[in-house]
């Protein structure tokens, strides 16, 4: 290739990728607000001439990413970094509330989602921070610094509140990860990112009993002894059918939860003694994190139920499925599983979708515009998109391993695993496999913040790569 | 060594394609393996049914019912929800072809897949309840109840026009209305549509494959319910329109009828007419078309729409203006020798004793009287020239609501015609006419538009010595305070109180006066009835004939203007006409049977 030729050093692969992907989501929304009286695709009157709008928007913005040198982004990563947090300040102080959440700065006749720009901002100072020279991975203060920076715009967010799009922030383990920090931390992040999830979404006791028997998985993970297992499971029953007979002796009632705390407490010094008498180590620091994790449940309880109003509350568990609607939980997804399912192999075609055109389906054309997609292309077509969407995903990823800049290397991460997270969550939701979280699938969902968002970090990506073979 | 993790991006790359695969393998069970999803789309189907609400209803101002309201039901397709159905017994129940049902199916499809749309307007009451029975054989059909029009009295078809349903350009408009809504066309209807039409509602049901429904959808959380359409009371009174409308039924003209006080209409007759029901359902186009082929043109709403010259009445107008300028006293004599002669011009009257002072000269309506009135009106020598004085005589015309729409709530007023000066400048040349060239107007010819609503506002100015309240038909909103304000306001006219008596003393005499007196057969035992002959001259035919009245004298009920086209001089039929509706209107019953079989049974060539 020659050098300094931009165009040419662009990775077209990625561009025809996109722009497919962003006429397809057009055409689904299209399908998905059509409405009689106004049959043109560019009636500006409808979101479908409205997203036309933003999609050309969006591609200005695309040509004005490109032009700019390749050194801005690494240069001015935490400036950008800082002034996104100071969006995020400020749209709590003076942010249009939109169905309970602060999360909108109302311009004139439309509104922009600064949580969505968000996460470009992010994977610009995370990568200028893991690009430093001479970073120690194994140090507990880079780890604190690295948290810091991802986690403090998730906070912001989560105050708005927002909860989906905070959640998305835990996207950005996997280029630290990648980097070489311990796959501890993935799995850790992980495993908290489940945890927060599902203290607010199930019963509590069902909760405690999960974290007692992945404590024993991971025990017998450790130590390989099945005969201590097995030892160890029965002092924990016996403890816990002493706390329960002792409740409905004394309560006349049957506690099953103060039961299984109190039990577990018990068996955990109870596994500390015998630990020390057997001196075996590792068990300390297992009964550490089993009982951090059950801390930390609480405080993701406590802090929602004493931080967010009432009002924030029934907003939050409104978006995670739990208070869906009137028609009792559950109600969205059913619907939105239904107009899935009924597109059959190859689905009703374009504009026939009955199911989303008579609104049955919420959210339509924003956090569940694949309904139409399933609706009217069937799995035909759910399946194309998968594709595309995993093809981007692995082509960015093989983009992103060519790098020679450490900084373009994790910026390129950053960006492959927040779309991944919400092209996850997005599908997942309306499909039943996750709780509803109102974020939008990338480049299909109506609404200009989220494309212009994405377009941005697609675009920021794409110059850094053409700038490595310049 | 930068890289010494790179193989990493393995275990990424496989967490990512892992979570596709799930996807897909959920995505595969979900649309391709179980099948109930697709069971449950099926029995998924909203239909919204729009919640008609009753129109308000009409009553006179004696609280008797003039409009209500009759059930229709329509028909009504959704395409997208048609299936295979029993076509024979579909067309049995609703008595149609089926050439019938393919068009009616395919024109519902070109206005909306998804919509529905009317497919078979205004079945009956049987049918519509046999369909309802067997509606589950017919996917995609259902029935709607609406309201039409019922007219208990079937009177005053122009006053309270019409209903019909919407047109494109109605729809273009105005996004409250739909395809098949119905709207007022004209009149009362068209005036106070908002109020009486009230507002639309909605209830959203979902249906199952059958067409059945199976439960309200989503919790009737989009249901709107209707508003109820406000009910009316007209300031007509239904017994003295019924009554007017017979008097004139041999005759084409109109009689306006105007309570002094108040302004408010007691009737608006004009005829030929049409019977109100003529125009319900599904006989309206049909039935439209000929009455607007009718040549007597019966849609035509002469009371506010056709214009006459005043004739005679004229002169009363002209006393008013001679006294207020000070042309004339009432003790003003002129000379008459069965007309008016000057500088070889001749105006004709008819015989009467001469001369006659101001009272006498409106008893017996003599020209000669008013075109000297006129002369000395317009040869004033307080103004520099005719033009001036022309245009101060003007001013007062326009004061007694001449020349112009009264802004009335009855939509199509005529404007009526009172020239400008400007119009003779450019007829004769400036300072090139004088009074001799307009001589006619002293009368109430020539160049003249008064349409009778103007004319029985202006008896009501008269009546009310000096000033009219706005003509209105609308007295009140049930349930509401009050009307509009415009409808209370007193206008004044440019003429002084002190001078309207005179005036009054020579329409008095006019009806009751005796010999000489021009509308003797206006005359009332027991009251004392104002008022005034003409005659339009008109050059297609016979005169017109005209009368103006008030009654009683003191405290007037009533003033009324009647017009009949081609009725001759003025105390022919429309003086007659016009006692018999202030007796009917007074005294409740009309004694004179001998007056109103004299009416009934007139005849007068029509033109
Ligand atoms: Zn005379």
């Amino acid at each position: 290739m020659r050098r300094g030729n931009i165009i040419a050093n662009l990775d077209w692969i990625t561009i025809m990728l996109y722009l497919l992907l962003v006429i397809m989501g057009w055409l689904n929304i299209f399908s998905a607000v059509y409405s009689e009286g106004h049959p043109s695709i560019l009636d500006i009157n409808q979101r479908y001439g409205k997203q036309f709008i933003w999609i050309l928007a969006a591609i200005i913005m695309a040509i004005a990413i490109v032009l700019i040198d390749h050194r801005f982004y690494e240069f001015f990563g935490y400036i950008l970094y800082g002034t996104a947090i100071l969006i995020l300040l400020a749209v709590l102080v003076a942010g249009k509330e939109i169905n309970g959440s602060k999360s909108w700065f109302a311009l004139g006749g439309f509104q922009i989602q600064p949580s969505e720009f968000a996460k470009p901002a992010v994977a610009l100072a995370l990568a200028k921070y893991l690009s430093t020279f001479n970073i120690n991975s194994k140090k507990f203060s880079t780890l604190l610094k690295v948290g810091i920076i991802i986690f403090l715009p998730s906070l912001l967010i989560l105050l708005q509140p927002d909860t989906g799009s905070a959640l998305v922030f835990f996207a950005f383990v996997l280029p630290v990860y990648r980097e070489g920090f311990s796959g501890a931390i993935l799995i850790g992040m992980f495993a908290l990112a489940l945890l927060f999830i599902l203290v607010l979404v199930s019963n509590e006791l069902v909760l405690l009993a999960s974290i007692i028997a992945l404590g024993f998985i991971a025990y017998w993970l450790m130590v390989k002894s099945f005969k201590n297992l097995i030892l160890a499971v029965l002092i924990f029953i016996a403890f816990f059918f002493i706390s329960l007979g002792a409740s409905y002796l004394f309560g006349n009632s049957l506690e099953y939860y103060p039961a299984a705390l109190i039990s577990m407490v018990l068996s955990i010094i109870t596994y500390l003694i015998l630990a020390y008498i057997h001196r075996i180590r590792k068990v300390g620091i297992l009964m550490l994190v089993v009982a951090a994790t059950v801390f930390y449940t609480f405080a993701v309880n406590y802090s929602f139920d004493h931080f967010l109003s009432d009002y924030q509350q029934r907003r939050v568990n409104i978006m995670l499925g739990i208070q869906s609607d009137p028609l009792g939980a559950g109600y969205n997804v059913n619907q939105s599983m239904i107009a899935i399912g009924s597109g059959g192999v190859v689905g009703k075609g374009f504009l026939q979708g009955t199911q989303t055109k008579l609104n049955f389906v919420p959210e339509q054309s924003t956090d569940f515009i694949f309904c139409t997609v399933g609706e009217e292309w069937g799995f035909l077509g759910t399946t194309i998109v998968i594709i595309l969407f995993l093809y981007l995903f692995i082509r960015l990823i093989t983009l992103a391993e060519l790098q020679k800049e450490k900084f373009a290397r994790v910026f390129g991460y950053g960006l492959v695993s927040v779309m991944f997270l919400h092209f996850f969550i997005n599908i997942a939701m309306t499909i039943g496999l996750f709780p509803v979280v109102g974020i939008p699938l990338p480049f299909f969902s109506y609404g200009g913040s989220s494309l212009w968002a994405f377009t941005i970090f697609l675009f920021i990506f794409l110059r850094l790569d053409a700038g490595r073979k310049e | 060594m930068i890289n010494q993790y790179f193989q990493r991006k393995y275990i990424i790359g496989g967490i990512i394609l892992l979570a596709g695969l799930v996807l897909l393998f959920r995505l595969f069970y979900l649309q391709v393996v179980n099948s109930s999803y697709k069971l449950s789309a099926e029995n998924n189907s909203k239909r919204e049914v729009i919640q008609y609400p009753a129109r308000g209803l009409m009553y006179d101002r004696n609280g008797t019912l003039l409009v209500s309201n009759q059930a229709a039901y329509d028909v009504m397709l959704t395409p997208g929800q048609l299936d295979a159905f029993d076509t024979i017994s579909f067309i049995k129940i609703l008595g149609i072809s089926l050439a019938d049902v393919r068009s009616g199916i395919k024109k519902a499809k070109e206005y909306s897949s998804f919509a529905p749309s009317v497919f078979m307007k205004q079945v009956s009451g049987e049918i519509a309840s046999v369909l309802q029975e067997q509606l589950y054989k017919f996917p995609g059909f259902f029935v709607q109840t609406r309201t039409l029009r019922k007219y208990p009295r079937n009177i005053a078809a122009h006053l309270m026009g019409y209903v019909g349903e919407v047109d494109k350009n109605i729809i273009g408009n105005n996004p409250y209305y739909q395809m098949g809504d119905y709207i007022g066309i004209s009149g009362v209807e068209k005036r106070y549509e908002e109020i009486l039409r009230g507002v639309k509602g909605k209830k959203n049901y979902l249906v199952d494959v059958h067409s059945r429904i199976t439960g309200s959808y989503q919790g009737g959380r989009f249901d709107v319910p209707a508003k109820i359409g406000k009910d009316i009371t007209l300031t007509i009174d239904a017994d003295l329109q019924e009554y007017g409308e017979s008097l004139m039924k041999n005759f084409t003209g109109s009689i306006v009828a105007i309570e002094p006080s108040s302004g408010e209409m007691l009737c608006m007759v004009s005829t030929p007419s049409y019977p109100p029901d003529l125009l319900v359902g599904r006989g309206l186009s049909h039935n439209f078309n000929s009455l607007s082929s009718d040549t007597l043109n019966p849609l035509f709403n002469r009371a506010i729409a056709a214009s006459y010259p005043p004739g005679s009445t004229f002169k009363l107008i002209n006393a008013l203006v001679g006294l207020q300028e000070k042309v004339i006293t009432p003790a003003t004599e002129f000379g008459c020798q069965s007309g008016y002669a000057f500088k070889g011009q001749f105006l004709g009257c008819h015989s009467h004793r001469s001369p006659l002072d101001l009272r006498e000269g409106i008893q017996n309506s003599c020209n000669s009287y008013f075109v000297n009135v006129f002369r000395r009106i317009m040869e004033d020598p307080k103004f520099g020239s005719t033009d001036q004085a022309f245009n101060n005589w003007r001013k007062h015309l326009l004061s007694f609501g001449l020349g112009n729409t009264l802004n009335s709530d009855l939509s199509g007023e005529l404007k009526g015609f009172i020239p400008k000066d400007e119009y003779y400048n450019k007829y004769y040349g400036k300072d090139h006419w004088n009074f001799l060239t307009i001589r006619s107007l002293a009368i109430g010819q020539g160049e003249l538009g008064v349409t009778p609503l103007q004319m029985a506002n202006l008896t009501s100015a008269i009546a009310n010595q000096g000033y009219y309240i706005t003509p209105h038909v609308l007295k009140a909103v049930i349930g509401e305070e009050s009307i509009d304000p415009a409808y209370l306001e007193r206008h004044y006219t440019s003429i002084d109180t002190t001078y309207f008596p005179i005036v009054i003393d020579g329409m008095e005499l006019a009806v009751n006066g005796g010999a000489g007196s021009t509308a003797g057969r206006a005359k009332i035992e027991g009251i004392v009835v104002c008022g005034k002959t003409g005659t339009a001259e008109n050059p297609h035919g016979e005169d017109h004939s005209i009368f103006i009245a008030f009654a009683p004298r003191e405290n007037p009920k009533i003033a009324i203007a009647v017009y009949i086209e081609n009725g001759g001089f003025g105390g022919t039929w429309a003086a007659p006409v016009a006692s018999l509706m202030i007796e009917k209107y007074l005294t409740r019953e009309v004694k004179r049977k001998y007056l109103e079989d004299y009416i009934y049974n007139a005849e007068i060539k029509r033109k």
